[in-house]
């Protein structure tokens, strides 16, 4: 291989660099392949034309915005004409873009029609399905999950039909909108150790657990009493009050006291005692500034529905 | 003389230091620009003609540190772009203005894990502290790391002011003359500027971490208290309902 290159170089008809190192090595000059060439050049092209109509060059403190190319978006009823930007650009794409407007017109329609009818509706419910779902991913899931089962002890299951706060479609509204502080006193300092037990034997009993009844009796005239007026938000009947977000204590769902998953009575025991001296200081915050009326609508539609409506 | 382009060649010194300015010629001319136009970082004042965006109080000054330090910037970004498809999970576009006093930026240039530049009072403390320790147990699908250590590491605030010594030496404007104090009341208001006051230090980072309560364990002052105290401000210094639409992209 080396003798030919050699050969063709010494008859020349492939130019060399004309460097010569250590006597007789050279380099061949082959020229560019033309087609890359003319890209190249065609590049150099485009970037001049490139600057007239787009922003580029700067001049100073400021500058040059390219012409030609102005972005039109609305602010209010005005039109507002800029050079070409970016963010002109998204005004723009929000105000007029395809999606944007086919996606608006529905929000709308979900915005102007009541729940009950959205509830009836099997194209507005697979909507609100559709955008419920992206938006409950987005901002519900981090707590509640991805498919709304929540977390024992810290966030509510959302698939289940018991509700803290109410599962009717206004009172999940005005959860979503305001939030929710979910509070219960600690009764640490309230309880003697004895009447705490009671108390848990009580509330263990209430959900048709094996429990000791004598302590449960004592128990349920501290709830019920003034002792420890747990009836004021669990009700007489302790079946909770959805205006405080207060639990029914009745049915085999616990949102905060691991009972189901404790194999043990003594661990049962121990999982509620701990919610009593502790108490319960959680919150749901508040969506208003963050979603909008159409979006909490969408929303509500969809939560509504998994956890099966009230 | 004849200029030979020999003499390059055969100056290794001299052929690097040369190579070193041609290929700087790219960044150099994108980014120097920017330096000297107006509009780069917009003017965002509050109502009252105050600086909307500030500094870091100690207490998040530290959490930003924690979180350089994990390596979050590797899976995420800060950095909203002016798209439809960001704007509508992520919030409005990032503006110049809101990290002009990070240094270095967090913009990261790699999304494993979602954008943070809005996480900022999207969920609560209790949420956060959770999620640092385990994200399994509250995000299933989650391929993010356990950082249980943040709970369990005192915070170190020894050299609180020595590191915003070391930031206002770059241009943040945290104060330490009464000058300097009387600047930032101007600028930023009263109860941000006592926040900025390097003197006062400790004594803020104590009453932010202990009024805050960020990792709900009133007992201790940790790791945890202080990244999720930076968690929380990311993104909420700007209060967009309070601009115009496209107000924003006038600086552009």
């Amino acid at each position: 291989m080396s003798e030919v290159k050699k050969d063709t170089a010494q008859t020349g008809s492939v130019q060399t660099t004309g460097h010569a190192w250590d006597g007789d090595i050279q380099e061949f000059n082959n020229p560019l392949p033309r087609w890359w060439l003319w890209a190249f050049y065609a590049t150099v092209v485009f970037a001049v034309v490139y600057w007239f109509f787009y922003p580029a060059w700067p001049v100073g403190d400021s500058y040059t915005k390219g012409g030609m190319n102005s972005i039109t978006y609305k602010v209010g009823d005005k039109d507002v004409t800029t050079h070409w930007n970016t963010r002109a650009r998204l005004m723009k794409d929000l105000q007029e873009g395809e999606e944007a407007v086919k996606q608006r017109q529905y929000m709308q329609k979900v915005v102007d029609t009541s729940y009950e009818q959205i509830l009836s509706d099997s194209s507005m419910m697979q909507f609100s399905r559709s955008v419920g779902k992206i938006l409950f991913t987005d901002n519900c899931a981090a707590c509640h999950g991805m498919g709304g089962a929540g977390v024992i002890g810290l966030f509510p299951n959302l698939v289940d039909d018991d509700w803290l706060w109410g599962g009717k479609v206004e009172q999940i509204q005005t959860t979503l909108t305001q939030g929710r502080n979910g509070f219960m006193p600690a009764f640490r300092k309230t309880f003697t150790e004895q009447q705490m037990d009671d108390v848990v034997e009580y509330v263990l009993g209430l959900s048709g657990h094996e429990v000791n009844k004598e302590m449960a009796g004592r128990g349920g005239v501290l709830f019920n009493g003034e002792g420890g007026g747990c009836y004021y938000c669990h009700t007489k009947e302790a079946t909770g009050m959805h205006s405080v977000g207060a639990a029914n204590l009745t049915d085999g769902i616990w949102t905060l006291a691991d009972v189901p998953g404790q194999k043990t009575i003594d661990a049962k025991r121990e999982a509620v005692g701990k919610i009593i001296s502790n108490g319960v200081n959680r919150q749901m915050p508040a969506w208003k500034d963050r979603l909008s009326p159409a979006e909490i609508k969408v929303l509500t539609v969809y939560v509504h529905e998994l956890g099966g409506g009230q | 003389m004849k200029f030979k382009h020999e003499s390059i060649e055969i100056n290794a010194g001299l052929l690097i230091a040369l190579t070193l300015v041609v290929v700087s010629i790219g960044g150099l001319v994108e980014i120097v620009p920017l330096f000297f136009i107006n509009e780069t970082v917009e003017q965002v004042k509050t109502a009252d003609g105050r600086d909307a965006v500030h500094p870091y109080t100690p207490l998040e000054s530290r959490g930003r540190d924690i979180y350089v330090r994990e390596g979050c910037f590797l899976c995420h970004s800060q950095m909203i772009r002016p798209f439809r498809d960001e704007h509508l999970r992520y919030g409005h576009y990032s503006l110049a203005a809101e990290s002009q006093y990070d240094h270095p930026f967090q913009w990261g240039s790699k999304r494993t894990g979602p954008d943070l530049a809005r996480v900022g009072k999207k969920y609560s403390n209790e949420w956060h502290t959770q999620h640092l320790i385990k994200p399994k147990s509250v995000m299933p699908d989650s391929i993010m790391p356990n950082y249980p250590w943040l709970m369990e590491n005192t915070l170190d605030y020894s050299d609180i002011r020595a590191r915003m010594q070391a930031q206002k030496a770059v241009g943040v404007p945290y104060s330490e003359t009464d000058e300097e104090y009387e600047a930032n009341v101007k600028r930023f208001g009263p109860e941000v500027a006592k926040n900025l006051d390097i003197l006062y230090a400790e004594k803020n980072l104590l009453k932010q971490a202990e009024t805050g309560n960020y990792d709900g364990d009133k007992t201790r002052l940790t790791e945890m208290d202080a990244l999720v105290a930076y968690l929380q401000v990311l993104g909420t210094m700007v209060d967009f309902k309070s601009y115009q639409d496209g107000h924003f992209s006038e600086f552009r």
